[in-house]
């Protein structure tokens, strides 16, 4: 564990989607070990970075390499296999397979690792009652809650999440900042895209902040969340009314 | 969390029970009166509607992996149904009447199925759905085309009448003396041929889409690129899926050949027989498999029984204004389509998916 190195990085990425052009050049370093947070406004390009990272869209220009090897150029499910896990927003799941059908489709045809299986569960209780129900009738937190363990259910090298709060109830962030915390004490490398701020100061390690399709600053999580001014000139808040 | 070890009836449906009581009792009844279908209802004509049903469960559960549990809409399964039917029937014309002949054809048709299946999927599963469609639609049409135009090899316009294996044919005996009143000729040995081979397809493609394969064809089926996301090559999974509906549609048509002991154009290439198996899926309830099976059962019933019926409800209600005519024999296909529409309307999700959603 070279903690510092960085595992996945972006050097001067473009990406255009039809004739818009949405990234404009994004640098961006996710280190070994630890918790990046994408922070930025509605509309920056947090999640256009994180499905060009994943292959959806192809850059325009600019490297993208993880592990020191590149990836611009692969297929999406190769991205993937290199053990790149995604949940996109709005919860990936598939609403007409069961709980257990929405892991199993995450693990090798060995089928699950009980051990491992056991560990996910006790990170998200509420799964094991609803086993096997489809995944379309869960709450949202529990929709987003199985994203995430379908993501960990294997040990993946990265872990990218987008929005993962989007549209939760209080309750159910504090329970996936809970979860958050303990996945990095395992020291996953994570990269998660996040608005709400209370969550990204909890869980964050690092942190990019993008606007307008670049990133406008990078360094400690610890650091900006000590500096209102910082946060009120990139983000347009301040940490007092995201309490 | 792996449950309890499944009991031979579940390993038998790979863990895929229909769901609710009504619909086990339905399917028991279908499969029951199948079974014994030649002593329950003697006679050609009942025994030929209960082949037909036989295969056509299986053309419509083989479209059901694909337009149900893929998401693929295809117009070419035909095609695929016609290729092993003609396989046979050149196999049987040409060479000889024997069995070697039959497996020959059934084989080259499926695979002449299985080759243009992974063709069309790789050259187009890549386009948008809609035009994935048109495409398939116009290779449906070129191979009607094209067994028209072969007269050689295909009869052309009229077909291919053949003769089947010794024991297949109307005039052997099984037994020189009836069962239960039933003389054991080979029609009913065809029969049990055809109901076997049919009953074993569909528990295989049942084990399929139970299978780890099944369930990254509903995940693609759902969402491409979170499948994707999760290193699956759904190019990959969705060819195989068409690959394997082809190769079980293809094995209907060889099926059909043989009852037939005839193949031609309108009988399996059709475009009237694509309708009848979107109509077969959608009125069963598609993504299910038992759902086509029974949408089977239904439109073959229909296409037997609704005009004889009409005819007497016609013949009835002679001297009414007006009545008699609405239900003229020849009215059948406009109350089949007021049928369809009202199975959509109150049957969005089929007769399976409306019976699963009143229990669940």
């Amino acid at each position: 564990m070279s903690d510092g190195a960085a595992l996945l990085e972006l050097a001067g990425v473009h990406t255009h989607i039809g004739r818009y052009h949405i990234l404009h050049g994004v640098d961006l370093a996710v280190r070994r070990g630890r918790l990046t947070m994408l922070l930025g406004r509605n509309g920056a390009g947090k999640t256009t970075t994180l499905r060009t990272i994943m292959g959806l869209w192809r850059p325009s220009a600019g490297e993208i390499s993880f592990d020191g090897a590149a990836i611009g150029a692969l297929a999406t499910p190769d991205i993937a296999r290199l053990g790149i896990a995604y949940v996109p927003e709005s919860m990936g799941i598939f609403a007409q397979l069961t709980v257990r059908e929405n892991l199993l489709l995450a693990t090798g045809p060995q089928g699950f690792d009980e051990a491992r299986l056991e560990e996910v569960l006790a990170l998200f209780p509420a799964l094991r009652q609803k086993w096997h129900s489809a995944a379309g009738s869960l709450s949202g937190g529990q929709k987003q809650m199985l994203a995430i363990s379908r993501a960990i259910i294997e040990p993946r090298r990265l872990l990218i999440v987008d929005e993962p709060t989007k549209g939760l109830a209080p309750a159910v962030i504090q329970q996936l900042i809970d979860a958050f915390l303990r996945l990095k004490s395992t020291e996953t490398t994570i990269l998660l895209v996040e608005q709400n701020f209370h969550m990204a100061r909890s869980v964050g390690d690092d942190v990019a902040v993008m606007d307008d399709g670049r990133i406008v600053h990078a360094g400690a999580m610890a650091d900006l969340a000590a500096d209102e001014a910082l946060q009120q000139h990139l983000l347009g808040l301040s940490l007092a009314s995201h309490q | 969390m792996s449950g309890a070890a499944p009991g031979p009836l579940d390993r038998l449906l790979s863990g895929d029970r229909p769901g609710t009581r009504l619909l086990n009792l339905l399917l028991l009844l279908l499969l029951a009166s199948l079974l014994l279908a030649p002593f329950l209802f003697p006679g050609t004509r009942s025994l030929a509607v209960a082949a037909r049903i036989c295969i056509f469960i299986v053309l419509a559960a083989s479209y059901d992996v694909m337009l149900g549990y893929t998401g693929i809409a295809s117009f070419a399964h035909t095609m695929f149904f016609g290729m092993g039917a003609y396989g046979v029937a050149i196999a049987l014309a040409k060479l000889s009447a024997g069995w070697g002949a039959v497996l020959l054809g059934a084989a080259a048709g499926v695979a002449l199925a299985v080759a243009v299946a992974v063709l069309i999927g790789l050259l187009s599963l890549r386009v948008r759905a809609v035009f994935f469609s048109m495409i398939t639609l116009a290779v449906a049409s070129f191979a009607l085309i094209l067994a028209t135009q072969l007269r050689d090899l295909t009869g052309g316009e009229d077909g291919l009448t053949f003769s089947v294996p010794d024991v297949l044919q109307p005039s052997f005996r099984l037994l020189a003396e009836p069962v239960l009143g039933v003389r054991l000729d080979g029609r009913i040995v065809t029969y049990y041929l055809i109901f076997a081979a049919a009953l074993a397809l569909f528990l295989l493609m049942l084990r399929i889409v139970n299978s780890p394969f099944g369930r990254v064809l509903q995940a693609i089926r759902e969402n491409e690129f979170r499948a994707e996301a999760l290193g699956y090559r759904t190019v990959v999974y969705r060819t195989l899926a068409g690959a394997l509906a082809a190769a079980m549609a293809a094995l209907a048509g060889a099926l059909m050949a043989l009852l037939l002991r005839y193949n031609g154009p309108d009988v399996t290439l059709s475009f009237s027989v694509m309708v009848d198996i979107l109509l077969m899926v959608v009125i069963g309830g598609m993504g299910t498999l038992y759902g086509p099976a029974l949408g089977a059962v239904v439109l073959v019933m229909a296409e037997y029984y609704l005009q004889p019926a009409m005819a007497a409800l016609s013949g009835s209600l002679a001297g009414w204004p007006l009545l008699p005519a609405l239900f003229d024999p020849d009215r059948w296909l406009l109350w089949l389509g007021l049928l369809f529409v009202l199975v959509v309307y109150f049957f969005p999700a089929g007769i399976v998916g409306k019976l699963r959603e009143r229990a669940g």
